[in-house]
């Protein structure tokens, strides 16, 4: 089923120890960064939780302004860091929480003002939330017991539905055991089936692999994968580790700050970061930056001039995958004032070009995957070699850059490339593909 | 989370508490505002429930009546004698209790039984062990002879010897939660703490007195004010020992007054029993309150 | 210098180590002497009482000095505490009342505490603080009032007007409050999601969680009934209402003419029994749970 989200807002005050230890923020509204996965499959509309915080009397905003529709019978993660927003993103859908303003809708119903018990959500907590006194059949049973009335079900029927599902999660070993008997593991598994008993329209789980150790992690997450699939229920799944989301959704929401940064498929979202932010989260090891302008419609990181990358960033030279930009420059240390003109003068030379794709003078971040390093003599881009990892089927080449953020870049290298350890510097050459160039103050992707 | 904050939110949780609210209301709060109309509303009639003036006449009354003063003296000997020795045993039986491992839980069971037993039924057995009679000089008379002692009779002789078997009775009656309460504390002190000073060579008692007692001391505390606040209310054990006509013996307590004063054959003062009740918890209150100061001085808490 | 003293006397370890040894074992002997002792003092009038409740009246009168033993044991004393005196009224009283008064504070306490670990309302803490502020109150100074109350509602000599003021415990509701909140909040929202009211995830997760916490107070507040004096002598003078307190009591200075001490020491052992076997069983609960706090009252 569809799920649609429209102008929600909330408050509630600052009572409780929870929404003490969370983020707090102004009410000024932080403008929507980004719609650029709306246009796609997004309509989750404004969906705005404030939270208020009693001490300040400011109304702090948890998600602001969250346009999205959920696709029928999909899996969706929602990423980002803890504080974000995702996890009362999540309560807001599963009613426990009701939004200050703004609708919600399971396909044509408004279910705004619906209880969590009559909007037909299953919900898996991050501890499992399994009642320690009951067996595992009880805890699977539970949720049927509730019903009253005409859906009233028979003692037959609710233990046929309850082995159904304990055998779709692949329990049903184990139902006459306590909770705390059980692995890990084995009571997610549990959750999963008492959330599924009751043959929910939409699932929820909040951060449901966060209590696994790695290994289980890894079982785990294509276990809901294939649950997901078998059942077509349309599944929404919070979590912080963007592995676990990228690996197994088939669409991402990155949230920050209670605003929904970017949605999309996950290859889409890392390919296409909408802004600095969602750049710097998605992927591991994480993103490059580097401090960058756009000068005469040459883009430059320090002192390092990058010529015809504008133009391949832009589209407007036909770019192949497997090419790279060669051309270079002195190392940036060592370049002085008339060096420095020379190089203004060459650019001068593409300017026309670089102004047709719309490059004016500006301060830029730029950002280069690690994967966008090519490590060529004649590169453009020249940093001080610090070290090398050889991990297998790749090298990580350690170095740093003067205009790098961070104090290490680091890049990942086929290891068919030898890299020459005794060499004080590097040079690398750039895959277009792989640089993405933010707006310096507003950080949005250029 | 909120969605129990719906249009009945308020009311739900209210209506929880009503049961609650109610009986507290009905049995603590009004009570306790009354007690104190009731002690300034002189010449109080219990069956026409009329009074003829208000003022202090009550509390006066109550300052000079012997009884009363018989009753504060009894109480301030029970609590001077008792408390101290109570803790102070309890501490010494505590530590050597903490100190052995054989028989700990039988004895610990064994210590903790008059805890569970009706004060009033074994203070029935106390007197017979004390008590002497035309025929017999019961028990304790006989360990006395023993010894080379003459007999006493301890329940209807003379104050010094009946307030000793009070004072007995109380303490064997206390000592079980005191017990309880500090071997609880012994045994939550670190071992790591013995086991340095051990290694340092300090001695037993040095390692008792300056590191045991200082870590229980909170607890010593404590169990210092509520024997105070417990021994002050003194009642039942003392009817057990010398019956209902405390007055007669000469052994009514402060609270033993007050309900002499409400009810019973002098009965049918609730002014005079509530200025005495009053007057007691002035006195309770202002005893905890040195405690309370003293404490900040000398007990450590980590 | 001090070192080199240690170093000299640490040289013969063998008188050292039996030195240590002896005066190991004399502290052993002090502290196990001393021990035994006060186990001796306590179980002393216990084991009095019953040997007394099975000397036969004759024997008991006869002993100018009390033996330590008898060879004629006889449950005749049993009997007559039975029907000359009406213990089995007053034991069967003191179980009404105790039953009672543990069912319906049971009751009470436990909305109270759900309201205030799990229900959000206005006024919660201040309500939390009152309630707690209230536990400082003595029993001494509300209870004229009470006797006054019960006294003009008419309930002197009905189980009503014996159960009634103490069906509320401050402490018990904290307590279980402590309890309560420390079940986990998503299994509230667990349940909650799955359709179930407040009441029913009262009953059947938070109860059956906290039963640990609900058997000891459940036991403290029946050994308190079992105890209880003051209240029950006020407000009862009807011997078809006294509790097995005022009914020793009523015993010791009316039944079985004033000498028949046998008698009354099986009454005693009658009445001593319950509690001692309920302490037996429910050795651990009880003392974990009056270290937690329960002062007698």
């Amino acid at each position: 089923m569809e799920i649609r989200l429209q102008n929600l807002t909330k408050t509630f005050p600052c009572r409780d120890r929870k929404a003490g230890r969370s983020v707090r923020r102004k009410k000024e509204d932080k403008t929507n960064t980004n719609t650029a996965g709306a246009e796609k499959s997004a309509d989750i509309e404004n969906a705005a939780k404030n939270r208020q915080s009693a001490k300040s009397g400011q109304d702090v905003i948890a998600v602001n302004d969250f346009t999205f529709t959920i696709p029928d019978g999909k899996l969706i993660g929602l990423l980002g860091p803890s504080g974000c927003g995702k996890s009362t993103t999540l309560n807001l859908i599963s009613g426990l929480l009701t939004p200050t303003s703004g609708r919600i809708f399971f396909g044509q119903d408004d279910v705004t003002e619906l209880p969590p018990e009559h909007r037909g959500i299953g919900l898996v907590f991050q501890n499992y939330a399994l009642y320690p006194h009951l067996t595992v059949r009880q805890n699977i049973l539970f949720p049927l017991e509730n019903r009253k009335g005409k859906d009233r079900l028979t003692k037959t029927q609710m233990q046929e539905m309850a082995d159904e599902v304990a055998r779709l999660v692949q329990i049903d070993t184990l139902m006459e055991r306590k909770p705390g008997e059980l692995s890990g593991g084995q009571q997610q598994r549990v959750a999963i089936a008492r959330a599924l008993v009751k043959q929910p329209r939409v699932l929820l789980l909040d951060e449901p692999l966060s209590n696994l150790d790695a290994r289980l992690r890894l079982q785990t997450r294509e276990e809901i994968r294939r649950i997901q699939r078998e059942t077509g229920i349309t599944t929404i799944f919070v979590t912080h580790d963007q592995d676990e989301a990228m690996s197994i959704s088939d669409q991402i929401v990155v949230m920050r700050d209670g605003v929904v940064q970017q949605t999309g498929r996950p290859q889409e979202v890392y390919d296409s970061p909408a802004n600095l932010f969602v750049a710097k989260f998605l992927g591991t090891p994480p993103i490059n930056v580097f401090e960058g302008r756009v000068r005469d419609g040459v883009l430059y990181i320090g002192t390092d001039a990058l010529p015809g990358m504008l133009e391949r960033l832009s589209g407007v030279s036909v770019w192949s995958a497997n090419s790279e930009l060669t051309s270079g420059t002195v190392c940036g240390a060592g370049v002085t004032v008339n060096e420095r003109q020379g190089m203004q003068k060459t650019s001068a030379a593409v300017k026309t070009n670089a102004g047709s794709a719309g490059f004016e003078d500006r301060e830029v971040w730029v950002g280069i995957r690690p994967e966008g390093f090519l490590l060529r003599e004649d590169g453009p881009l020249c940093c001080d070699l610090t070290g090398v990892e050889v991990m297998g089927r790749d090298v990580s080449v350690l170095s740093r850059n003067e205009a790098s953020v961070s104090r290490t870049v680091r890049s990942i290298i086929s290891t068919d490339n030898q890299v020459d350890t005794s060499s004080a510097t590097v040079r690398f050459a750039l895959r277009p593909e792989k640089v993405f160039l933010f707006d310096k103050e507003t950080e949005e992707r250029i | 989370m909120d969605m129990a904050k719906g249009r009945f939110g308020n009311i739900k949780g209210w209506l929880y508490l009503l049961p609650a609210v109610l009986f507290l209301g009905a049995f603590l709060v009004y009570p306790l505002i009354d007690v104190f109309i009731y002690s300034f509303e002189e010449g109080y009639n219990f069956t026409s429930q009329t009074y003829y003036g208000v003022g202090i006449y009550n509390y006066s009354y109550v300052l000079h009546d012997t009884y009363f003063l018989q009753a504060v003296k009894n109480t301030f000997l029970l609590v001077v004698i008792t408390v101290p020795v109570s803790t102070g045993l309890a501490l010494l039986i505590s530590v050597a209790l903490h100190s052995i491992k054989r028989f700990r839980n039988l004895l610990q069971t064994i210590y903790f039984l008059p805890y569970v037993t009706n004060t009033l039924a074994v203070g029935l057995v106390f007197m017979i062990l004390f008590k002497k009679t035309a025929y017999s000089d019961g028990m304790i008379n006989l360990l006395i002879h023993f010894f080379g002692g003459s007999s006493i009779d301890f329940i209807d002789g003379p104050y010094w010897a009946k307030m000793l078997v009070l004072c007995i009775y109380t303490i064997w009656v206390v000592m079980p939660f005191k017990i309880l309460i500090l071997t609880g504390a012994l045994a939550s002190v670190n071992e790591d703490y013995y086991k340095a000073a051990r290694v340092d060579g300090t001695s037993k008692f040095r390692i008792f007195y300056k590191i045991t007692l200082p870590m229980i001391s909170p607890m010593i505390f404590y169990l210092v004010i509520t024997g105070f606040i417990g021994a002050f209310k003194a009642y039942s054990d003392v009817v057990a020992l010398f019956g209902t006509d405390l007055n007669a013996a000469g052994m009514n307590t402060i609270v033993g007054y007050v309900y002499d004063m409400l009810y019973g054959d002098s009965g049918g003062y609730p002014s005079y029993a509530s200025a005495a009740a009053i007057i007691l918890f002035v006195i309770v209150l202002t005893i905890t309150c040195i405690n309370l100061m003293i404490s900040r001085k000398n007990v450590s808490y980590q | 210098m001090k070192v080199e003293k240690t170093m000299d006397t640490s040289f013969d370890y063998k008188k050292l180590e039996a030195s240590e040894r002896i005066r190991a074992r004399i502290l052993g002997v002090v502290k196990g002497i001393f021990l035994a002792l006060w186990a001796l003092i306590v179980l002393f009038p216990f084991y009095w009482m019953v040997l007394t409740s099975v000397k036969s009246y004759g024997e008991y009168s006869s002993e100018s000095v009390p033996k330590f033993f008898t060879l004629t044991p006889t449950l005749e004393n049993y009997a007559s505490a039975f029907t000359e005196v009406p213990l089995a009224r007053y034991l069967a009283n003191t179980l009404i009342f105790a039953v009672l008064t543990t069912a319906i504070m049971l009751v009470v306490i436990t909305l109270s505490a759900f309201a205030f670990a799990r229900l959000e309302f206005r006024g919660k803490n201040a309500v939390f603080v009152f309630f707690l502020s209230l536990m400082m109150i003595p029993n001494e100074l509300v209870i004229i009032t009470n006797f006054v109350t019960i006294t003009n509602l008419e309930l002197r000599n009905t189980f009503a007007g014996l159960i009634l003021p103490s069906v509320t415990s401050v402490f018990y509701i904290y307590l279980l409050k402590e309890n309560f909140e420390q079940i986990p909040d998503s299994l509230y929202y667990a349940a909650k999601v799955d359709g179930t009211s407040d009441f029913k995830y009262l009953w059947k997760v938070m109860l059956p969680i906290s039963k640990p916490t609900m058997t000891t107070i459940t036991i403290l507040k029946v050994i308190e009934c079992w105890n209880s004096y003051v209240w029950p002598r006020l407000i009862t003078d009807d011997q078809n209402y006294y509790l097995v307190s005022n009914g020793i009591q009523e015993i010791r200075e009316n039944g079985f003419g004033r000498e028949n001490i046998p008698a009354m020491m099986a009454a005693v052992v009658v009445i001593s029994v319950p509690l001692i076997v309920l302490f037996l069983i429910f050795r651990k609960q009880i003392m974990a749970g009056v270290s937690r706090g329960g002062l007698k009252q």
